[in-house]
């Protein structure tokens, strides 16, 4: 099986994430960079997936320079090469999704996973975008999957329940967490990934449609609240829980 | 001068700290009571390919040198003491020496199966009578026909009972001093070879320490590593790079201790506010801050000096000296802030406390470490 797997690099979700003062951005400097969660259930998948049924992983990344590390750690746990589609330039969602289709669609990929969503700006889109451009079908937020011959069946939450969808291939997959345990890379797997190709193209950097104009700190959280007292209270204490707080079901 | 990691050792990084995250801090508070690192703990840092970091590729290893082994240690310290130490015991002295001063042939006759986590190593110096002054031992090794034949005792052996290669120190040449010591390679399962029953510890409980007793112990030539009589100098460099990572494991532990602190501090509310803005705590929290940033500065520097191949015997004693007692300052002011949960075995803050005490003694106590420190400023006659 000829699959691909689209990764992003993003901060670390345990660092201390600051804001540029003119909150044009969030301070770059001295931040951990990883691969974003999401796309290491996507990798993780996808090697599942090559081990049982034979066949290859290609890792892709569309921007500058820094997209490289995620290629490595993604080539470290196990995939067999990696492209770098290498733009810079103005952040333009669909500019990458075309670049990424663009150099994805004469490979023949079967199966082309992602993560659900990159953690630093949860767009949630490239996937969707991509499937749109290769005009194939597309599952979203995927936690339990079985591939079959020509086609596939995922399971993906929903409000209040799971839906189960039947897709036939070549199909864009995103992962959502729950889907498998992703392994870290074992020394053996960092060398080596040293060794495996990364080719690179260069994709145009396409004209800014869409600005950024700022971003801001989550509003600090309320004051917690006294609901009642004693037994009475455990009805509208699941209410707020339920209603306001949305933690349960 | 630069101290900007490489892929390698940032992905080297991360997977040891996942590894700790995960399996190492749900389970490090069991470690402690049950006294004992899981095999599967260690079996999975096998896998993982922590025993083979520092090696060369040719024995099986990954060739990332000291900084890359410094990285994991420093990791995995932040989560258990006890399994750094197996894994100090097994890499930074056990395999070591047998790197050290073994031939290639002999090379490639123990480290693949060590680097690869197969078997596990240790380190026998120590003996009831020989402590400090190692040069003292009286285990010894005979020379009969194609054998050695080796009768003593050693004691306060980590990973002893567990490992299954023993790097182990005896006279050869009586009358020699120091240069009558030989290194030999002891399989645990030899004739005459055993292990005595685990130590009970203040700290590291999970790390077992024991005696080893040899009895008439018959092993081939071929098991006396490298030169005869060079074996006191090899226990020196070996200790220079356990010392070494030593301080990479007290870098660890400072860091989390910190973190627990600054996360205490900021949550504990005494006289109507968080006790993060008394003074007297902030005062504490930069006193620990200090001391963790020259020890990771001191670790890297030094790890970066072994890699490149520079002598770094002195450095590796200031590294163990001020590492450790760095440690045991923070550790107490740890304890400190944390008030009376600082005190209760069921807050980690208790274990690292006691954890922390055994790293101004083993691998040459403090005292060891300023006297050879001052022999060698002395020896120079400057800095
Ligand atoms: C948990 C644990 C694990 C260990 N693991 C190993 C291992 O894997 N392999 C191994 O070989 N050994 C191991 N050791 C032994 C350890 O290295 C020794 O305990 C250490 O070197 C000190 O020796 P000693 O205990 O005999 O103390 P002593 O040498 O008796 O020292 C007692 C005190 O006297 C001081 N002192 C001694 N000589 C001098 C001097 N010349 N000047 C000033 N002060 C001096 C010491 O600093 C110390 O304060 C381990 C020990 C422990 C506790």
């Amino acid at each position: 099986m000829n699959i691909a797997v689209l990764v992003k690099l993003v901060p670390d979700t345990a660092a201390q994430i600051r804001l540029m003062s003119d909150h044009s951005d969030i301070e770059r400097r001295d931040l951990n960079w990883v691969l974003s969660p999401y796309d290491e259930f996507a990798v993780e998948e996808a090697l599942q997936l090559a081990e049982k049924k034979g066949g290859e992983v290609t890792a892709v990344s569309c921007g500058d320079e820094s997209m490289v590390e995620a290629l490595r750690k993604a080539l470290a746990m196990g995939a067999a090469k990696a492209l770098h589609i290498k733009r810079e330039g103005p952040h333009n969602l669909l500019a990458i999704a075309r670049a990424i289709a663009d150099n994805i669609h004469e490979r023949k990929f079967e199966l082309i996973f992602a993560g659900c969503k990159a953690t630093d700006d949860e767009s949630a889109a490239i996937g969707q975008m991509v499937a749109t451009m290769l005009e194939i079908p597309c599952v979203t937020e995927v936690n339990k999957l079985e591939v079959g011959d020509g086609s596939l069946t995922a399971e993906r939450n929903i409000e209040g329940g799971s839906e189960l969808l039947e897709a036939s291939l070549p199909c864009v997959v995103t992962a959502q967490k729950g889907l498998n345990e992703p392994r870290y890379p074992k020394l053996k797997g960092i060398m080596m990934a040293k060794k495996k190709p990364v080719e690179t193209v260069e994709a145009p950097a396409g004209e800014a449609r869409l600005d950024s104009l700022a971003i801001a700190y989550p509003p600090e959280r309320p004051e917690g609240r006294i609901v009642g007292e004693g037994v009475e209270a455990v009805p509208e204490l699941i209410r707020a829980l339920r209603e306001e707080a949305r933690v349960i079901e | 001068m630069d101290f900007t990691l490489t892929d390698e050792q940032k992905m080297l990084r991360d997977t040891a700290r996942r590894f700790a995250e995960n399996e190492l801090a749900p389970i490090a508070a069991n470690v402690d009571l049950d006294s004992d690192v899981p095999a599967s703990v260690i079996r999975k840092m096998a896998e993982l390919g922590f025993m083979g970091i520092v090696f060369p590729e040719r024995y099986g290893g990954f060739e990332l040198g000291e900084v890359g082994y410094c990285l994991v240690q420093e990791e995995l310290s932040r989560a258990c003491a006890s399994t750094a130490v197996v894994l100090g015991g097994h890499v930074s002295i056990g395999a070591m020496a047998i790197y050290l001063a073994g031939t290639d042939e002999q090379r490639e006759r123990f480290l693949p199966a060590l680097t690869s986590g197969d078997r596990l190593a240790a380190f026998a110096l120590t003996e009831p009578g020989a402590g400090s002054d190692a040069a003292a031992m009286r285990t010894t090794a005979r020379e009969d026909g194609d054998e050695f034949v080796l009768n003593g005792q050693k004691t306060f052996i980590t990973n002893g009972g567990i490992a299954d290669v023993y790097s182990i120190f005896a006279r050869t040449d009586e009358g020699r001093g120091v240069r009558g010591i030989s290194t030999f390679i002891v399989e645990q399962d030899t004739p005459g070879f055993r292990a005595g029953p685990p130590e009970k510890k203040m700290g590291i409980r999970g790390s077992h320490t024991t005696d080893l007793f040899l009895e008439d112990v018959r092993v081939p030539k071929e098991n006396l590593l490298g030169t005869r009589g060079q074996g006191f100098k090899v226990a020196m460099r070996t200790l220079d790079v356990g010392r070494l990572s030593l301080g990479a494991q007290c870098l660890g532990a400072a860091k989390q201790a910190l973190d627990l602190s600054i996360r205490h501090a900021t949550q504990r509310e005494q006289f109507g506010g968080a006790i993060a803005r008394l003074q007297a705590v902030q005062f504490m929290l930069a006193e620990m801050a200090a001391d963790v940033y020259a020890m990771e500065n001191i670790v890297y520097r030094t790890a970066q000096m072994c890699d490149n191949g520079d002598p770094f015997g002195r450095e590796a004693a200031i590294v163990k000296l001020f590492c450790s007692e760095a440690l045991n300052r923070v550790v107490d002011r740890a304890v400190q802030i944390h008030g009376g949960m600082g005190y209760m075995a069921e807050y980690p803050i208790e274990r690292f406390y006691r954890d922390a005490r055994i790293t101004r003694i083993f691998e040459g106590t403090n005292e060891i470490q300023r006297i050879v420190i001052a022999r060698d400023l002395l020896k120079k006659k400057m800095y």
